[in-house]
């Protein structure tokens, strides 16, 4: 579904990933793992079509097509999903406003019938119970005054909303107590298919063990210096970064 | 060339019209009326029309609108006109009590004055001056302010008609009163039209009025608004203005407030070639609430300027001022807002914003918050920006797979509904929500409410492009 392939990505003349190569396939779930200022949420942003970064070198393909070749929206609409680690606040724009529109524009993109209102409002009743949303949200603007947990909560609703293909989680469980980290770990499973697949970003290992994980790499230096299954997480969490960086700068030496 | 010698002809012309026509002009108007009359045209003898000179004015050149060859009416034509052959007003479909000015004049439709069963009087001012003359003198020239203003002073000197509303003491009016402003010509005309408006004791009304032009004919109107907040009075006032690119809309509110009175004014700015809108708030007595709140959505050459002043003459009273705007093209904002918190003014709360999106790089907004503070027990606030759409929301929304186009839609509506929330009826709020959605569109005609006039022609469409950031 997705292949990175030798891919260099800066900012502002920085290097920040550097030949980093990664495979994503249908009904998988990756776990990408990693000290602060590895690379990850980078790596997250260029799938989605962040426009702030060069792309120095290599490729990415979705579903065999060049990726660099659309632009965010049109990533979205084929359905490439990026919850945000800072999801941003949109004054005045009603979350219900917001993703009638992201669902029309995407059902349009497919040859598919708008959504009426009516229709609009029981889909999202729906998926509200799915991610435990109690409060209406028809008044609410995106992400305005809500909590750290609300918002995380919001962006496993807009995903549950917009059925991806494939989902990158970037720190979806940073500031999330462990009640709020549970309601998203479980919206996230009950969204699993076996024609969808999940890339989750995340500093810690305790995500995991709610959110299994098929694949585990560890980003160091914006390379990926380490992939394993789950057990990885769990000998990463004993060992911690350090040992990561050590066997990378033996991996450099040699 | 020197732009003196452009104002004089028109200011001389003015004069000299006067004087060949004080009989008309002077009409049925009472002895006090017509010595504010001769009081203000002296007044605008040494005033003049405003240049940029003037700290009120720096950013407005009148001038190059009044080299035009208007044509001056005295007489009023309009009073036996089928308006609704014309025109039917699409600002909203609420349950109004309806007027209509056509070219300054008021229309009569069914009767020139009507006196509600409550005892509201709702009319022409030219026919309240000869049918209330002591109720008129009571209260007309008591908050406007010739000597600050020539153009006030000439409003005063030539006022003849506009809207007259009295609603007496504890009566609260319950359908708003709504005034369709018209202008139709074939040629250039300078309308002058006086508006008083007496909200009595305990009394509360709203008050819509709407400015149209039907007309590709240039156009001045200097408009002069009087309003009274007698003591608990609450009184709403819009101003819906969607004019051709032709026009000039120059309207000067007074608002005077007395104890305990909640005024909350609302100026929208659609659209408009030339539009100048003065606020003068007096809050006179203690614990009011003055509020005013403005939008402006401008493209093309379209210069809106917004001026206003609140002065706390009294203790305990709240002011808020919220103006904000969208321009694209080479439009060109203007906001002033002035806050005066006098020395007795203890308790005051005075806050005063001005948020301007630019969408392009000619776009110009000069924004001026200012407050002068003499009182030390007071909470007040202002700030001004002008700036573009939030690239990072920009982004968030794209990400979810909505269109760049639809993105800046749906932010810019966002943007002016902080000021349409403010609305308080549902049913207007509701109207002016859509009207600025088809604004931000590019499906808000000048036109839209006209059924007789452009159909020979082009309608004329304005257009905020969203491509453009």
């Amino acid at each position: 579904m997705l292949s990175i392939k030798n891919l260099q990505v800066s900012i502002n003349g920085k290097v920040i990933l550097k030949d980093l190569n990664l495979e994503v396939k249908e009904g998988e779930v990756h776990a990408i793992m990693g000290p602060n200022g590895s690379g990850k949420s980078t790596l997250a942003s260029v799938v989605a079509g962040r426009e702030m970064f060069d792309v120095d070198k290599g490729e990415i393909t979705y579903r065999d097509q060049n990726i660099f070749e659309m632009n965010p929206e049109t990533r979205a609409r084929e359905g490439i999903f990026l919850g945000f680690q800072y999801p941003v606040e949109i004054p005045g724009v009603s979350i219900a406003n917001f993703m009638r529109t992201a669902i029309n524009e995407k059902r349009k993109h497919l040859g598919l019938d708008s959504l009426s209102g009516a229709e609009f409002l029981k889909l999202m009743e729906e998926k509200k119970k799915l991610v435990d949303i109690q409060s209406k949200l028809t008044n609410r603007s995106v992400n305005e005054g809500f909590s750290g947990g609300e918002k995380k909560k919001n962006e496993i609703f807009q995903m549950a909303l917009l059925e991806p293909r494939l989902a990158i989680l970037d720190e979806t469980d940073s500031g999330l107590d462990i009640d709020a980290l549970k309601v998203v770990a479980n919206g996230v499973n009950k969204l699993r298919r076996k024609d969808n697949a999940t890339v989750v970003i995340t500093h810690y290992q305790r995500l995991l063990e709610y959110i299994i994980p098929d694949f585990v790499h560890v980003l160091y230096d914006g390379r990926i210096v380490k992939s394993g299954g789950k057990e990885l997480a769990l000998e990463l969490e004993s060992k911690g970064y350090e040992w990561v960086k050590k066997e990378a700068g033996v991996q450099a030496q040699g | 060339m020197d732009t003196s010698i452009n104002t004089i002809p028109l200011k001389e012309k003015l004069l000299e019209l006067f004087e060949e026509n004080q009989e008309v002009i002077k009409g049925k108007s009472t002895p006090l009326v017509n010595r504010l009359r001769k009081n203000a045209l002296s007044l605008f003898g040494k005033l003049g029309f405003p240049s940029t000179k003037l700290e009120s004015w720096r950013f407005t050149d009148l001038t190059p609108l009044l080299n035009t060859e208007f044509e001056f009416d005295f007489r009023n034509k309009s009073r036996s006109m089928d308006i609704e052959k014309i025109f039917t007003c699409d600002v909203y479909d609420l349950d109004t009590f309806s007027v209509t000015l056509l070219n300054g004049w008021f229309v009569y439709q069914n009767a020139a004055l009507t006196r509600l069963s409550n005892g509201t009087i709702i009319g022409s001012l030219a026919k309240a001056l000869e049918v209330y003359p002591d109720l008129v003198d009571q209260y007309i020239g008591k908050a406007a302010k010739p000597e600050q203003a020539g153009l006030t002073a000439l409003n005063t000197a030539f006022m003849q008609d506009g809207l007259f509303i009295f609603v007496p003491e504890g009566v609260k009016v319950e359908k708003p009163i709504q005034l369709i402003n018209i202008v139709d010509s074939d040629s250039p005309v300078f309308l002058q039209p006086r508006h008083l408006i007496i909200a009595g004791k305990n009394a509360a009304v709203t008050v819509v009025h709407c400015d149209h032009s039907l007309t590709h004919n240039i156009s001045l109107t200097n408009t002069v608004i009087e309003l009274f907040a007698e003591e608990n009075a609450v009184v709403d006032h819009y101003q819906v203005q969607n004019k051709g690119r032709n026009s000039a809309l120059i309207t000067s509110s007074f608002f005077q407030q007395k104890k305990d009175s909640r005024l909350t004014s609302h100026t929208i700015t659609l659209n408009g070639g030339f539009t100048k809108n003065m606020v003068d708030a007096s809050i006179k007595e203690p614990n009011c609430h003055s509020e005013h709140n403005g939008l402006y959505l401008v493209d093309s050459n379209q210069h809106v300027d917004n001026h206003l002043f609140v002065d706390h003459e009294a203790p305990g009273s709240y002011s808020d001022q919220l103006f904000k705007g969208i321009l694209d093209d080479e439009a060109h904002a203007v906001f002033s807002g002035k806050v005066l918190v006098r020395k007795e003014s203890q308790k005051t709360i005075a806050h005063q914003n001005n948020k301007n999106i630019l969408l392009t790089d000619e776009a110009k907004a000069n924004t001026q918050p200012h407050l002068e503070i003499y009182a030390d027990d007071v909470k007040c606030s202002h700030g001004a920006t002008v700036g573009q759409l939030d690239p990072q929301a920009m982004f968030y929304m794209r990400s979810r797979g909505i269109s760049e186009r639809s993105a800046r839609q749906l932010m810019m509506y966002a943007f002016a509904m902080e000021v349409v929330q403010k609305i308080s009826i549902e049913a207007l709020r509701d109207r002016m929500d859509h009207l600025v959605e088809k604004r931000l569109k590019g499906e808000l005609s000048i036109c839209d409410q006209c059924m007789l006039h452009c159909n020979s022609k082009e309608p004329t469409t304005f257009n905020i492009d969203l491509s453009k950031i």
